[in-house]
Order: structure tokens, then sequence, then C-alpha cells
């Protein structure tokens, strides 16, 4: 037989960690909300600044001579790993370190990897080489200005060559429920080619290069910045699910060990019968 | 009246977008008009005042640098960081000034430091007379 005690002691401890994990799906929810939203403020930003270089980028007297846009033979790799902070996100964490550590391992070349979060960069710091740079600490609401020496690193080393192809790690966000890890290509920045594009002539001050020079930085800071929203996003809704499991997990014990109390508390109560009539009847 | 829309947008929000009849951007190459029918124009801004008019009334808004594109209906100004008036704070704009002056002061920044505290000067300042025009116009 259970001892009661212990059981009711284990369903106290139960309840309390269903409360918990209930508040923080509830925080989860409302961070990824935000999240979500400072996402989608900045799309106009993003759409327009990529149409921009696609126009340029179709004229025939930018001879593409950015070093941005540059091509080179690829001696080294970068990668930018955007993890979370913080654990208790379901398999979040261990899907996106698992796509680093076989990115890594499909290349020919030296990777460097420029940890974003203390999960990757924990991570990273077992398995990668070379850890260039990381951030760690940085808030769930990110500023765009936060971001910053995130690009100005890789732009920096991309200019002056000793890295020659940039890569950018992060948790995509298709939806509440799923989360997909993505790597995609950051630099050599590719221009996309908007078909029927540049039908206008415009006129550029201070002159077409110029322009687009001072363009291609601000788009990769705009990609860094959107893909670290997005993993947000997708990390604090991974959150709320794996939360939301744990609360319904505490909630079934709950109920078992509740089934289980009353059976012992039941059975103690009938022996207690047994006892005491056994007595009376000795008496008699 | 002719007008056209105006859309300014920095990488983390929408910061106004209305129909205008006129505008007038602080341009690298010096101060830069666009009225209705402007011909199509793409230039990069430095840090300055931003003034919107519409009917009578204008505002005017603090940009730190950005892109300016003018299409034949549409003007587009994709800015790093803009505030409309109402927005700034004096007191924090007046401290950056202040930070920034100093910074100067010190003869040994050079190079690559001078260039950064002058363009975080030019920022407060433009701030700051944003903040003082509108204060001037609330007390009239």
């Amino acid at each position: 037989m259970p001892d009661i005690r212990k059981v009711r002691r284990r369903i106290r401890g139960v309840q309390n960690i269903a409360k918990i994990t209930r508040a923080m799906e509830m925080i989860a929810a409302s961070k990824m909300k935000k999240a979500q939203d400072r996402g989608l403020a900045g799309r106009p930003y993003a759409e327009k600044i990529e149409q921009v270089i696609a126009d340029l980028a179709a004229l025939p007297e930018t001879t593409m001579h950015h070093p941005l846009l540059q091509r080179r033979p690829i001696k080294k790799v970068a990668v930018i790993h955007i993890t979370p902070d913080r654990g208790l996100c379901g398999g979040l964490n261990a899907n996106l370190n698992r796509q680093l550590a076989s990115f890594i391992l499909q290349q020919d070349v030296d990777v460097e990897v420029i940890a974003v979060g203390r999960k990757g960069r924990d991570a990273a710091a077992r398995f990668a080489g070379d850890m260039s740079a990381e951030f760690t600490g940085l808030s769930d609401q990110p500023g765009f200005l936060d971001t910053l020496p995130i690009s100005s690193i890789v732009i920096e080393e991309y200019t002056k060559a000793t890295i020659d192809e940039v890569y950018i790690s992060y948790a995509g966000f298709v939806s509440t429920l799923v989360q997909k890890p993505v790597m995609k290509k950051l630099m050599p920045v590719e221009p996309a080619e908007i078909p029927g594009g540049q039908n206008v002539d415009y006129i550029y001050e201070p002159g077409a290069e110029a322009v687009l020079g001072g363009l291609l930085p601000r788009f990769v800071e705009m990609e860094i910045y959107h893909a670290i929203l997005e993993s947000i996003a997708s990390e604090q809704s991974a959150r709320m699910v794996a939360m939301r499991n744990a609360t319904d997990s505490a909630n079934e014990l709950i109920g078992d060990l509740t089934l289980l109390y009353n059976k012992a508390r039941q059975e103690s109560i009938t022996t207690e019968l047994l006892d005491i009539t056994g007595g009376v009847v000795a008496l008699e | 009246m002719p007008n056209f829309k105006i859309d300014i947008v920095t990488a983390e929000r929408i910061v106004y977008s209305e129909e205008v009849d006129g505008v007038v951007a602080p341009g690298v190459e010096g101060q830069l008009g666009i009225l209705p029918h402007h011909a199509p124009l793409m230039t990069i801004l430095q840090a300055g005042e931003l003034v919107v008019r519409k009917g009578g009334d204008e505002e005017t808004m603090a940009i730190s640098g950005g892109f300016l594109e003018v299409r034949p209906d549409h003007v587009i100004v994709l800015a790093d960081q803009a505030e409309r008036a109402e927005e700034i704070d004096a007191s924090r704009a007046e401290a950056a000034r202040k930070r920034a002056e100093e910074r100067l002061k010190d003869k040994q920044a050079t190079g690559l430091d001078a260039t950064r505290a002058e363009a975080a000067l030019r920022r407060a300042l433009v701030r700051l007379s944003v903040a003082e025009k509108i204060k001037r116009r609330r007390k009239l």
C-alpha cells in the first residue's frame, strides 16, 4: 500500500509544477505575439530595400563592383548561428545545433561560427573549431540597433576578404506548432530577380554605385535583424507548445495520483473499520 | 489639389504613411524639395529634418540618414532611424549632444572615433531642433 502522506505531498508538488508551466505558457504566448508584430512592422522596409537593390543590380552601368556582391573562391565560410539563450523550448535548440553540426561536416573548408545566443554558443564550443564572436543576453525584444554589432562584424570581415561566404542559421517560423531550422546564404548578396523590374528611369543622387553601396550594408543588417526576430518568435512558440504539453502531462499525473490517493485512503479506512469491528467482536 | 503618398519606414516600424502635398528632405547633396509629378529619383539622405506639407499644415521629423525613392505617385523613405517631433526625448538628445561634444574636444579622438562622434553630434542637433520647433508651435 502506498504511503498516503507521500502521495498527497507528490500531488501538491505536481500541482505547483502545473501552475508554473501554465504561467510560462502564457508568458511565451504574449512574447511570441510581440515578436511577430515586430517582424511584421519591419516588413515594408524589407520589401522596399529588396526591390530597390534588385532594380539597381539590373542597371547595365552598375558593374557590380561592390565588395558585398563580390564572389570569390571559397576558402573560409562563416555561419551566424542564432539560438535562444534559454532552454525549455522542446527540441528547438537540439534541432538548430544539429543543423549547424551537419553543415560544418559538409563543408570542405574552414567554418567560423558567430554564435548569437547561449544555447548555440555552448554547443558550438563543443564541436566547432573556430568561434570568432559570441553574442548572448540579447533581450526578448531587441531593437535594430542591438543587432548592429553582429552585422558589422560579418560585413567588415567579408570586405577584408578574411571570409568568403556568410550563412545565417536560425529557427524559421512556419507556424505556432512548427519551427524549422533554416540555413540561408547571406553574403555574397544575391539580388533577387524581379521580372519586369526597372521600367522607370531613375535619377540617382549622387550616383547609382553610391546608392547601391549605401543600401547593401543596410540590407545585410536588416536580414540579420529579421532572422533574429523570427528566431525569437520561433523560440517563444516552441516554448509555448512545450509548456502546454507539460501542463497537460502534469494534470494527467495529478489525476492518476488522486486516484491512487483515494484508493489508498479507502483501503486504510476499510482496514481501520475491520480493526475496530474485530476488536468489538473480540470483546463480546 | 494633386498630392501623393509618402511612406516613411525604418527596419523597426512604419513611422509615417499619409497623402501629402509636398516634402522637403535632407539629401546628401543639399535640401531636396519634392512636389507632385517629380521625376523618379533615388537618393541618399543625411541626418536632418524632413518636413511634410499637408494642406496648410506641416510636420517635421528627425531622421538620421537613409534613402529616398520618388516614384510617379509615391515617395518612400527608408530611414535608418526616424522620429516624429512629439516622440523625441529632448533631454536624451541634449545628453547625447554633450557627450558627442566632449568626445570631439578630446584631442586624442582621431579617425573613426571622431567621425562617429561627429555623426552622433549631428543626429543630436537635428533631434533638438525638431523638438524645439514643436515646442514653439505649441506655445503660439
